[in-house]
């Protein structure tokens, strides 16, 4: 290879990597539009491609740069002021010098476009005349009329390899350089010092140094029975040998997640200004690295993501300043790493997700129905904005919109193992936070038998291990209205027994094994809950080799897959996530509480208590003991009378103060209004009677509670399932407290009432 | 000249059932399996094909038919799809046999209704008749139970 080729490729790479630097500087220029430093680094950049295309003999390179050059030095000297117009122009200038580069790099001539409208367009900016009416075509280049193959006969047969050595030190002719690159240097990439390695090479050898790992945990099972030291000894060496040569292929897999970010700002700046807002667009942990695989099979889903955000989630600036927020939008990317996974979060600062609109909209399109609605948490409606065919844009824009989408977002990521959430709340923005394994192929895993099989838990999710032997195991595990728990360090864990979970025993229900047996608690992560799982037996770690159930397995939530073992059997690999939801460790209920920004704990209650079931408007279900319900009554609308500021009824010869929990609670009317009589929950209060007046008296039912507390109790103390439905538990003591100074004027006020 | 098709074949209880040869990767012995909890029921577990793992479905359970006695080993029919290779157990291997398309004829109306929706048609043979199984059905089992 010639000295000249060199030149030329050194050229390139250098260029190539100075245009995404471009890229982002001029977005970033944009933002800081007084930033002499970046004005001073993006001019050096277009001009030392101008110089040494003209050196090269690229003419069109160097005459496309020349004028975006001179545009920039008016820029930087301050003799014009950045506008989106021009930005627009110099980001089309890279686009175009790119277009250049690829040409020159594939054919070895700089292209046959002249590119006559962009240089047109930026010498009319620099000349300050206006552009409005030609801007818009000014982009896309026009090709030449000269035919591709017109520019192939033009290469000269002259090979690199043919150009005497020495003529490298001095200039070398124009004509020359087009003849350096021959047909035999097409195919050459210039990049960098790195070798390009065809990826489906590496994965091959990924596959390979998975068979090793297997082969290896055989060889290991197999030398455990021997006693040949000299073999023993080999086979340590083998173990070592294969652990590094894994670890190094799957290095040359990792990539970081900052190469599919880079196109990003360019992304929102482009999208912004399509659709008039201001976003500012920011990014921490850039270099924390995954598998190449991983990374492009969520390179579109966050595209999508970050469109998505800017076109549906950030407000109109005119409506964010009269929200009190600054006009500009901020879209946060972060990456991190935990517990073995890759957590991606693209959080917006705009107006939320619309709960109404989504519920509104989901039914619209069928995909739930009005019953259905009234009964989800506020959660799973945002979450079906992942629904297919599922989109709230009111107007079809260009740029998202069409009702695919976010389902193929979800998709995409379960596929690959990972999990998207969205959590939202309203005015304040909309968080997506996806989670995904760092790789897909080799996992440490714990594996664990039960039932006489053999179950792979991944690594990611184990917290620790808990043996109870003997005299322990018994009284160890204690139960909790019908469901086994453990105190762990003064923590009560919720146990969950593999056998029922996978549903190898019959009956069962969760009682602990018989006395004097050992238990053993595999304690696990499952999202932000901890729970044990009950095994028969843990039998080792061990890397296994993570292959797909087929399709007609696919359904079952609880497995994420199978394994080979050393023995050569099948394992199943545990979906930790999808045997605690199956479980029911974690509940929507607890999810739904998080949303509410509630901090909740899960309390255990000892006995039955009968509730008194009510509905207040849109679908919110309530309970009260009902040891603390005097009567039921209903009231014909005509019968209400004030007194002072309140609504009273005249009711076994006293006064009947109501209390309208609609208003109290905050929640929207409902048809309470409508509703005659009125049917009112009669509430006995230290002495006094209070009506509370409800929607709709559902039930009456005797039930086991579990309540998720929230940690600042208010009128709501904290919530339940009853009737597989969440249901809020009212106070009504502290709501009563609250407006007793009001309600009874001069009454006492001691607090015998029987608190729930 | 009558076009002829092979099939590989196989015995299910009473039933004489064949696969287009193309879509037959092997036909192997019993393999030590894993079951699956929670699976459909015809899902009889997973086994190991040199290192790749491979789903095993009862075609009695599948084709309604009573299950096969405890001493009678069933054989594995291994065919190819496009999400990798299953295995379908059988009772007892057949010849590959070929066939003639004028032989050809539509379902009888006597089989089980489980059998009519997985059972694409019947060759005439001289002495017996070959049901041909339309394995892409016997696959498409999500909505099988769980």
């Amino acid at each position: 290879m010639s000295d000249m080729d060199e030149i030329v490729k050194e050229f390139l790479v250098e260029s190539t990597e100075g245009l995404d630097t471009l890229d982002r500087n001029l977005v970033a220029l944009e933002k800081r539009p007084g930033d002499k430093e970046l004005m001073g680094g993006i001019f050096r950049a277009i001009h030392t491609i101008k110089g040494t295309s003209g050196f090269l003999g690229f003419g069109r390179l160097e005459s496309v740069t020349h004028v975006g050059e001179s545009l920039l030095s008016d820029l930087r000297d301050g003799r014009k002021a950045l506008t989106p117009e021009i930005t627009s122009a110099l980001l089309q200038l890279v686009d175009a010098v790119r277009a250049i580069l690829g040409s020159i790099e594939s054919t070895g001539i700089d292209g046959h476009e002249d590119f006559a409208a962009l240089v047109d367009l930026l010498t009319r900016l620099q000349k300050g005349e206006s552009v409005a009416g030609k801007a818009e075509g000014a982009g896309k280049p026009k090709p030449e009329e000269k035919s591709a193959k017109a520019v192939k006969a033009e290469a000269p047969a002259v090979t690199a390899e043919s150009v005497p050595s020495p003529v490298a030190a001095v200039p070398v002719p124009v004509p020359a350089v087009s003849a350096t690159e021959g047909p035999e240097a097409k195919g050459s990439q210039a990049t960098d010092s790195n070798i390009r390695v065809d990826v489906s090479l590496l994965d091959k050898l990924m596959n390979l140094v998975g068979e090793l790992v297997l082969a290896r945990n055989q060889i290991l099972q197999y030398t455990a029975t021997q006693e040949d030291s000299g073999f023993v000894a080999t086979t340590q060496r083998l173990n070592l040998i294969t652990t590094e040569l894994q670890e190094g292929v799957m290095k040359t897999r990792m990539q970081p997640i900052g190469n599919v970010w880079a196109k990003f700002p360019r992304v929102v700046r482009d999208l912004a200004l399509a659709c008039k807002k201001q976003v500012r667009i920011e990014m921490e942990g850039k270099e924390t690295e995954l598998d190449k695989t991983i990374i492009e099979a969520i390179k579109d889903p966050l595209t999508h993501i970050v469109r998505n955000s800017v076109d549906h989630g950030m407000e109109l600036p005119g409506d964010r300043v009269a929200r009190g927020k600054p006009a500009e939008g901020r879209l946060l990317l972060r990456a991190y790493h935990e517990g073995g996974q890759v957590n991606i979060e693209i959080s917006d600062d705009g107006g939320g997700v619309d709960v109404a609109r989504v519920k509104a909209k989901a039914i619209q399109k069928g995909l739930i129905t009005a019953e259905q609605a009234t009964r989800m948490a506020e959660r799973e409606i945002v979450n079906l904005i992942f629904a297919p065919g599922f989109s709230t844009a009111e107007q079809v824009s260009n740029i998202s919109g069409r009702g695919v989408g976010m389902d193929v977002v979800k998709t995409n990521t379960e596929k690959i193992g990972g999990t998207v959430d969205v959590s939202s709340l309203p005015g304040q923005g909309t968080t997506l936070k996806i989670k995904i394994p760092l790789t897909l192929a080799i996992i440490p895993a714990l594996i664990v038998t039960t039932g006489g099989d053999r179950f792979a838990i991944p690594q990611v999710s184990l917290l620790e291990l808990v043996r109870l032997e003997g005299d322990e195991a018994g009284p160890g595990i204690e139960m909790v209205c019908g469901s086994p728990v453990y105190r762990l360090r003064g923590q009560l864990l919720p146990l969950v027994h593999l056998a029922d979970a996978l549903g190898l025993r019959s009956g069962g229900g969760g009682v602990p094994s018989a006395s004097g047996e050992a238990v053993n608690i595999v304690v696990l992560q499952a999202d932000e809950h901890s729970f044990g799982l009950v095994v028969d037996e843990i039998n080792d770690t061990e890397e296994i080799v993570v292959k797909p159930l087929g399709k007609q397995l696919k359904g079952i939530s609880a497995f994420a897959g199978a394994t080979i073992m050393g023995d050569g059997r099948v394992a199943l690999i545990l979906d930790v996530l999808g045997i605690a939801q199956k479980s029911a460790v974690v509940s929507e209920a607890r999810v739904r509480g998080q949303t509410e920004a509630a901090e909740l704990t899960r309390l255990p209650c000892d006995d039955k208590q009968m509730l008194l079931l009510f509905r207040l408007g849109e679908g919110r279900r309530m309970a009260i003991p009902l040891s603390l319900v005097a009567r039921l009554e209903e009231f014909p609308r005509s019968a209400i009378e004030r007194a002072g500021n309140h609504q009273v009824v005249q009711y076994r010869d006293r006064l009947l103060p109501l209390l309208r929990l609609t208003e109290l609670l905050g929640e929207s009317g409902g048809d309470v209004e409508e509703r005659d009589p009125l049917p009112v929950v009669v509430y006995a209060h230290a002495g006094r009677d209070v009506g509370l007046v409800v929607e709709h008296i559902l039930d009456i039912v005797e039930e086991h509670l579990t309540v998720h507390r929230r940690q600042r109790p208010g009128a709501v103390y904290g919530t339940a399932v009853i009737q597989q439905q969440v249901t809020d538990l009212l106070d009504v003591r502290a709501l009563i407290e609250g407006m007793d100074g009001l309600l009874f004027a001069g009454a006492e006020t001691d607090t015998v009432g029987a608190g729930v | 000249m009558a076009i002829e098709r092979q099939f590989c074949t196989f015995h299910l209880g009473a039933l004489f059932i064949g696969i287009e040869v193309q879509q037959v990767q092997e036909v192997i012995r019993r393999q030590a399996m894993t079951r699956v909890p929670l699976a459909p029921r015809a899902v009889r577990g997973l086994i190991n094909l040199r290192g790749q793992i491979v789903t095993a479905i009862d075609l009695r359970e599948r084709l309604g038919l009573p299950p096969r006695s405890d001493e009678h080993e069933p054989m594995n029919v291994v065919v190819r799809t496009d999400e990798g290779a299953v295995s379908l157990l059988v009772d007892e291997i057949g010849d590959v046999l070929e066939t003639e398309e004028a032989q050809y004829e539509p379902l009888p109306p006597t089989l089980s209704p489980e059998s009519r929706e997985l059972i694409r048609g019947v060759y005439k043979l001289p002495d017996r008749l070959l049901l041909i199984l339309d394995t892409e059905k016997v696959l498409a089992m999500e909505h099988a139970g769980c």
